[in-house]
């Protein structure tokens, strides 16, 4: 945004509600708008239509969700989808709630029907604003064209500050339709809205001295760590002080993988170095994350020795699922900034922590259990390996997406991830089908780079219509479907806990559809590769295609299951490095 | 479980109601009493809330009524540095031989006969919850025929009110890139 448009409100003369809508996200600086016309929302794409925004017509409104979380997650700026009232609106339900769970900032306008039919069963009306109530940061609803530039300042900022979150602004026809004066404001005024960044330094020096205090700390970052721009911080406070480092599912990237301090991903499919991490740890250090059951297995057995400190920007996270002895309200960054000013204060005066043991203990666990996989018996194609192979052969700031599952959790733990924001999944809604229209949006928003969608062949095909806006729109993607014909993570749970009865979990993918014809119909190149030898050839002649979307059925064997993994509801400390196998700790070396 | 009074600030808009009454039941609350009106400020409505909970999920819910947008603030009333009333209109029925004890009761407990009508009167009772459930328990006896009960409302004893506070600050407009 201009100086210009940041200073005193700027007005015009007489403009239709819809000219203001457009005129107002423009003044909010949307560059991409996703979204599907309809007619509610119609008024609204004929001034689209002159304006320098991108409007790019997706094929399905759960696809503009997406991508603008996609395009949000890539580039840290606000995300924008567009669908019309009743069915468009609901359409982006999945993405919103999707969205709310991983703090994504986008911003959704659906159309309404008439303020006068409102509350009518008017054709094509769903009340969105009550529906998306549990799912946005905030909504909207508004009916009086004055409200929209306003309303459209008041979503973006809510939208992108603080902890983020979708916020959706639903606007009546009506409002579209009628004569209005466009005015952006200055100055936002939302007395209930005041997050707390700047955290309290009574609490950082408590930190601080727990940390010098701890004999086996652990940095457990969450996502919070990627949506504060808070990587560089992070590296520098790790490297100051020592302390191990694990990275959740949400926050691959932020703390590079190749860094020797980095003991992997917790949790349910985590490494067994950083479940050990944490349940061994005598101090939790959480930097922007909550306490998913999907990383503390049960809880009462979490991580029964250790302190907690726990720095978010939302209070309602700290002492959520676990006790906080020192809560830090804060922007991870600048909790980050604090303790490294502390701490190094500290190391000056000659206080530094004794980790000695703990980092040799954890660098024995993590040596004696890497991610690993066992190769397939019948000289098929190892889904591991397509995806190690990807990571080696793709260049080192490829943008992933992963759908949903165990393609998704491979590509957790066997890409490399160095840099931040290049690692987009669905973690806390797990909505399959989010990776094609993800990597969409991350297309959009970083056209200069690579993106890869990992997607699965259940996944896949719930949201594969992108294609076409893809090939259409020249956003050159690149998708790897790891096609086991399965709903692979329910048929290994079914191998694991239901006695090997596959119910309902056969897609026959390798036979129906064929991804290889699908792609070409949608106007992709399709590739397929079924065996070892050929999946180098492959990878390299789907980098090779940079002007149109690439599709790779990658057809891999279907008993391939996801390890180590701690079984939903047990403790931490039952983790399976693989089937029927418990890593041994050598406990005497804590 | 403890009786909690919760004091809510919110701003005067359509849907607050439902985001907060949303909330509570989102996360497995029942509220017990729900009372919501304007204040002295006019674009500020306040609801009284009272809830049967255990402190630490209280301090949850709070936290997350606080995330909302519109919630102003929240203030927690302590009982004894609080003043509570509750409001009840009853039908209790009144025969000849039992009126004059009907009345008595209204008399005891400062209620007022509002309606009155050949076999049964209409009292209104003003009080905090434990004398309006005394008084129902004397009136049972004779039938209570119909029960209208509103929600708790409270207030701070003492000069200062809770919403004393800085003006809103305003926040300069954020740019999306």
């Amino acid at each position: 945004m201009s100086e210009q448009q940041q200073g005193a409100s700027t007005s015009s003369g007489q403009v239709t509600g819809a000219e203001s809508l457009v005129k107002s996200l423009e003044a909010a600086g949307v560059t991409d708008i996703f979204g599907i016309p309809g007619g509610a929302i119609l008024p609204a794409y004929d001034p689209l239509m002159d304006s320098p925004i991108r409007h790019i017509l997706v094929r399905h409104e759960q696809g503009a969700g997406h991508a603008a979380q996609g395009y949000a997650s890539a580039t840290g700026r606000v995300g924008v989808c567009m669908a019309t009232s009743g069915p468009g609106a609901t359409n982006l339900v999945t993405p919103i709630a999707d969205a709310h769970m991983d703090s994504v900032p986008i911003v959704a306008i659906t159309g309404q029907v008439g303020a006068q039919f409102i509350g009518t069963d008017a054709f094509q009306e769903a009340d969105i604003r009550g529906i998306t109530m549990p799912i946005t940061k905030h909504n909207f609803l508004v009916t009086d064209p004055a409200e929209i530039p306003r309303t459209i300042a008041e979503a973006f900022h809510i939208a992108s500050t603080g902890r983020p979150g979708p916020v959706l602004v639903d606007v009546a026809k009506s409002a579209l339709q009628a004569s209005t004066s466009f005015a952006w404001p200055s100055e936002i005024h939302l007395p209930g809205y005041r997050p707390v960044t700047r955290p309290h330094a009574k609490q950082i020096r408590e930190a601080a001295r727990l940390m010098l205090e701890s004999r086996r700390p652990v940095l457990y970052v969450g996502g919070g760590t990627i949506r504060s721009g808070a990587s560089r911080q992070l590296i520098e406070l790790a490297e100051l002080t020592g302390i191990p480092v694990l990275t959740t599912l949400m926050a691959r990237g932020a703390f590079p993988d190749s860094h020797p301090q980095h003991l992997g991903m917790p949790g349910m499919h985590g490494t067994v170095a950083a479940v050990a991490g944490l349940q061994k740890s005598d101090l939790i250090i959480s930097l922007g994350a909550r306490f998913d059951d999907r990383v503390t297995g049960n809880l009462d057995s979490f991580a029964p020795g250790a302190k907690v400190i726990h720095a978010d920007i939302d209070p309602a996270e700290i002492g959520k699922n676990r006790h906080a002895d020192v809560p830090i309200v804060g922007d991870v960054r600048e909790v980050l900034i604090d303790l490294i000013t502390a701490l190094r204060t500290e190391a000056d005066a000659g206080n530094t922590g004794d980790y000695e043991g703990w980092v040799q203990f954890l660098a024995g666990v993590k040596k004696k259990y890497p991610l690993g996989y066992d190769k397939p018996a019948d000289g098929g194609l190892a889904p591991q390996y397509v995806l190690e192979r990807i990571n080696a052969i793709s260049d080192s700031d490829t943008i992933y997406t992963a759908g949903v599952g165990q393609h998704q959790m491979w590509a957790a733990q066997f890409i490399d991830y160095e840099q931040p924001n290049r690692w987009l999944n669905s973690g806390g809604a797990g909505t399959m089908g989010y990776a094609v229209p993800a990597a969409m949006g991350a297309k959009v928003g970083m056209p200069g780079q690579t993106v890869w969608a990992i997607d699965g062949d259940g996944c896949f095909q719930m949201t594969n219509q992108e294609l076409a806006t893809c090939a259409i729109n020249d956003i050159p993607i690149k998708v790897a479907v790891i096609n086991n014909e399965s709903l692979g993570m329910v048929r290994q749970w079914q191998t694991l806990f239901y006695n090997e009865r596959y119910s309902n979990t056969d897609l026959h993918s390798k036979r129906i559809p064929d991804f290889v014809k699908l792609a070409e119909a949608y106007g992709c190149v399709g590739l397929a590769c079924d065996s070892p030898d050929d999946v180098d050839a492959t990878i390299r002649k789907a980098m090779e295609i940079n002007d149109v979307p690439v599709v790779v059925d990658f057809r891999v064997h279907r008993d391939a299951m996801v390890w180590p993994m701690v079984a939903a509801g047990t403790s931490n400390d039952d983790i399976k490095y693989a089937r029927d196998l418990a890593p041994q700790f050598d406990e005497d070396d804590l | 479980m403890a009786k909690h009074t919760l004091s809510v600030l919110v701003e005067n808009k359509p849907g607050v109601l439902t985001r907060i009454a949303a909330l509570f039941s989102r996360r497995g609350f029942n509220i017990e009493s729900l009372a919501v009106g304007p204040t002295e400020h006019a674009e500020v409505s306040r609801m009284t809330i009272v809830v049967n909970v255990e402190d630490s999920p209280l301090e949850q819910v709070t936290k997350q009524l606080n995330k909302l947008v519109e919630v102003i603030k929240i203030v927690e009333l302590d009982a004894a540095a609080a003043v509570q009333r509750e409001l009840v209109l009853v039908k209790v029925g009144a025969t000849p031989e039992t009126r004059s004890q009907v009345l008595d009761a209204v008399q005891l407990f400062k209620a007022k006969v509002v309606d009155v009508a050949p076999d049964a009167v209409t009292i209104q009772i003003i009080g905090n919850t434990g004398k309006i459930a005394d008084f129902l328990r004397v009136v049972e006896p004779f039938g209570i025929r119909e029960l209208v009960q509103s929600g708790a409302i409270a207030i701070g004893r003492g000069s200062r009110s809770i919403s004393e506070r800085g003006k809103p600050v305003a926040v300069p407009v954020t740019p999306a890139s």
